[in-house]
């Protein structure tokens, strides 16, 4: 077992350095055959953990690399941790980017880099289970570091376009305050307890509750204010409110990439972060209130301006916004568990949409805008109905009350969990969060439903030499889409009972915080019928609502935005935070830095030290250069003249 | 009137002068230049000959025969450079030569 869960780390960072080291000499198809190769069996092995950490007798594996650092009281190794939480994050990491490697195969088919593409696919997979497998803070630390690298190199892998490489550089630099934040709050929980090994900080979460610190001549709890720094780090790492703005732009990549990294992976390694320190943030109510509420906040947020756009890549991007703002109050609340079987279920259905999305772009030949597209179920009918599953599964469509807690597709399950438990927690921020919710999962319902019926339904609205050549994606292509899709359709009804249902106790652990747990998923069960009725109930509305508008009676969108001017402007402008940020740091901080570059460094160090100098040397010599005018007669004279000086000198003075 | 060395010291030095301002005020030509090296080298000659009579000495004017002969030298090349000059500038001019300008 040990060695399993060496090899399911370790191959993908192998794969990534055979594919991206010795690309020149082994080629594309070997580079392609090696990472996805890497990534089944590490999917495989990861099944084999799940089924042994999940459902035997042994809760925890930890299994020790080398030492780290070392130095006085701080004691830091590598080491891999297994515990459930760990277990089901593996089959989340390997699961879909096993898949996303098989597709990319076909998508990035006529790509002039395949191998670097190929290798840095692994060299995230590789960090991103480092950090979920990590023992420690500073391990996870780097791991959250290696995933925010290969989000920027795959950001901006195609490089050549500008815009990419600005989004690259706009993910990672609020990636940056994120991380400040984080690294804040690590060195915040290694002054409270003096380690950042798990177990340990576990250990001396009861006694870090109580301790104080003082602050501006106030006295503040400290456990709570490390809960916080470290909750600003999984804001900027998971796109919440206020550290989103990078997210939508980074659908300058690869879809691929957008599938793996910005929807089902590494965007929900804040929620990742936040269950791991679930002993924490559990005895943290101040700090677990904040993730309520900038959850909740995002869940809203996000789907109001999933509602307005036109770019396919973008509405599933604010949707992942969204749904990780769900995760978050779920998180907040304390249902973890909650949290954690959204985040499963999430990367499922998300990656089958953003593949479907990558699907349709590829059929009809990089075009993005939805207002081009119209029709494609007849050109493309497998991908139809594969992301016909897709939507299902993220607007929550379920039959209840049929096989105890009803049957339906994943979202219906793990959305429902979490709308119930943010219900059930009985607080004004849960309140808060379950309305917000139900409005979100309304506007959900209604954005992927427009999605499906603007791309794939009606009249085809682009020009028609890419209607002509648009065809089927190919089966490398849709193999991974139909085991998602699985993924999608029957996650929710196969898990549901491990994560929250009955079992959850035996399921867990002691890998999430259990007291939280315990009575939040008693609270959950114990609700009245129409707080479980509600959010199916909103999303079948938005659904039918969705119909209305864009089949029945498509003048109705235009119309409703005459309508509503004021607030569809605010939506699609996605609520002007870009141009918010623009104003109140970018352009400052760039008129900072030229009033730096031009009159500090420019006229004032160099003026002075090196410009300055060489300007005068060079006034000097040039007045000294006049001596030397090279006509004969000058040189002859001046020779005249000084032995003339010398011959009177020696006459007068010399005797 | 006897003619004493003062005379034949004035004559030299007068050429001597010549020659040293038609190399400084001459702007036009490098023929010019050439021909006053030859007026002062021949002032000296003056003053050598000049010595060697009033000290009886001879000395002195088989050195003016060695600067003669050195001067039928430098006058065969100064005036050979000059002509190669001419051939690959195509003027000698003296305002026009200053190649050695820094």
């Amino acid at each position: 077992m040990d060695l399993a869960i060496k090899l399911i780390v370790l191959l993908p960072l192998l794969a990534a350095a055979i594919a991206g080291l010795f690309c020149r000499v082994i080629g594309d198809r070997p580079a392609q055959i090696v990472t996805c190769a890497a990534l089944l069996i590490a999917a495989a092995l990861s099944v084999l953990v799940f089924v042994r950490i999940g459902f035997g007798p042994d809760k925890l594996l930890v299994v020790p690399l080398s030492s780290w650092m070392n130095s006085g009281t701080l004691d830091i190794n590598w080491s891999l941790r297994v515990d459930t939480l760990t277990a089901v994050m593996l089959i989340v990491v390997t699961g879909v980017s096993s898949m996303v490697h098989v597709y990319s195969v076909g998508y990035m088919e006529e790509d002039p880099s395949i191998p670097r593409f190929m290798s840095y696919l692994s060299l995230f997979t590789f960090f991103m289970l480092m950090l979920v497998t990590a023992d420690n803070l500073v391990q996870l630390f780097f791991g959250w570091e290696g995933v925010g690298l290969a989000s920027y190199l795959l950001i901006g892998f195609w490089y050549d376009r500008p815009s990419a490489n600005a989004a690259a550089i706009k993910a990672f630099i609020v990636n940056r305050v994120g991380d400040f934040g984080f690294a804040l709050g690590i060195f915040a929980v290694w002054m409270l307890s003096g380690t950042v090994n798990f177990n340990e900080i576990f250990a001396k979460a009861p006694e870090m509750a109580s301790a104080r610190f003082m602050f501006l001549g106030r006295e503040v709890p400290a456990l709570e204010t490390a809960c916080l720094l470290l909750f600003v780090g999984a804001m900027g790492k998971s796109a919440q409110l206020g550290l989103h703005t990078w997210l939508p732009d980074a659908m300058e990549g690869p879809t691929p990439v957008s599938a793996l990294i910005h929807a089902a992976t590494m965007v929900t390694a804040g929620v990742f972060m936040v269950c791991r320190l679930s002993p924490l943030f559990e005895l943290a109510p101040i700090a677990s209130a904040v993730v309520t509420l900038v959850g909740a906040a995002t869940a809203f947020f996000a789907a109001t301006i999933g509602l307005t756009q036109f770019d396919i890549k973008r509405v599933v991007a604010y949707s992942t916004c969204s749904q990780l703002g769900y995760m978050f109050f779920a998180a907040g609340v304390g249902a973890y568990s909650a949290a954690m079987f959204h985040l499963l279920t999430h990367a499922f259905f998300k990656a089958l949409l953003f593949l479907g999305s990558g699907s349709v772009i590829h059929c009809l030949h990089h075009e993005q805008d939805m207002r081009n597209m119209g029709g494609v179920k007849e050109k493309a009918p497998q991908t139809f109905i594969l992301m016909w599953i897709g939507t299902l599964a993220l607007a929550g469509i379920g039959v209840p009350f049929i096989m105890g807690h009803g049957v339906g597709f994943a979202g219906f399950h793990s959305k429902d969990a979490i709308l119930e438990a943010s219900y059930g927690a009985h607080s004004t921020v849960g309140f808060i969060a379950y309305w917000l919710g139900i409005a979100g999962a309304f506007m959900t319902a209604f954005y992927s439903t427009r999605l499906m019926f603007m791309t794939f339904y009606g009249r085809y609205r682009g020009d028609h030499h890419t209607w002509d050549h648009a065809h089927e994606s190919p089966p490398v292509m849709l193999i991974p889409l139909y085991v998602l899709a699985a993924g999608a359709a029957l996650s929710g009804v196969v898990a549901y009972g491990w994560f929250v249902g009955e079992g959850w106790e035996h399921f867990w652990g002691t890998s999430i915080a259990v007291k939280a747990t315990e009575h939040i998923i008693h609270a959950m069960h114990e609700v009245d019928v129409w707080v479980k009725l509600l959010p199916l109930v909103a999303a079948v509305g938005g659904m039918a609502l969705s119909y209305y508008y864009y089949i029945v009676d498509p003048t109705m969108p235009a119309r409703t935005v005459r309508a509503f001017k004021p607030l569809h402007t605010l939506f699609y402008n996605k609520w002007y935070f870009d141009e918010l940020y623009d104003a109140m740091l970018v352009q400052p901080a760039l008129a900072i830095g030229r009033a730096f570059w031009k009159k500090g460094d420019g006229a004032t160090i160099d003026g002075l030290g090196p410009d300055g100098i060489a300007a005068r040397a060079q006034d000097i010599a040039g007045v000294l250069s006049r001596f030397q005018s090279g006509y004969l007669y000058h040189y002859a004279f001046v020779m005249l003249i000084g032995v003339a000086a010398l011959v009177s000198y020696f006459m007068l003075f010399v005797r | 009137m006897t003619i004493g060395l003062e005379h034949y010291l004035t004559v030299a030095g007068v050429l001597f002068t010549l020659g040293i301002l038609g190399i400084f005020l001459n702007r036009k030509n490098v023929i010019v230049i050439l021909m006053c090296v030859e007026l002062m080298l021949l002032a000296v000659n003056i003053n050598l000959v000049a010595f060697s009579v009033y000290q009886g000495n001879v000395v002195g004017q088989v050195f003016a025969m060695l600067v003669l002969t050195v001067a039928a030298a430098e006058a065969a090349i100064g005036l050979a450079i000059l002509v190669v000059y001419f051939r690959n500038r195509g003027t000698v001019e003296v305002e026009d030569i200053n190649a050695m300008k820094g």
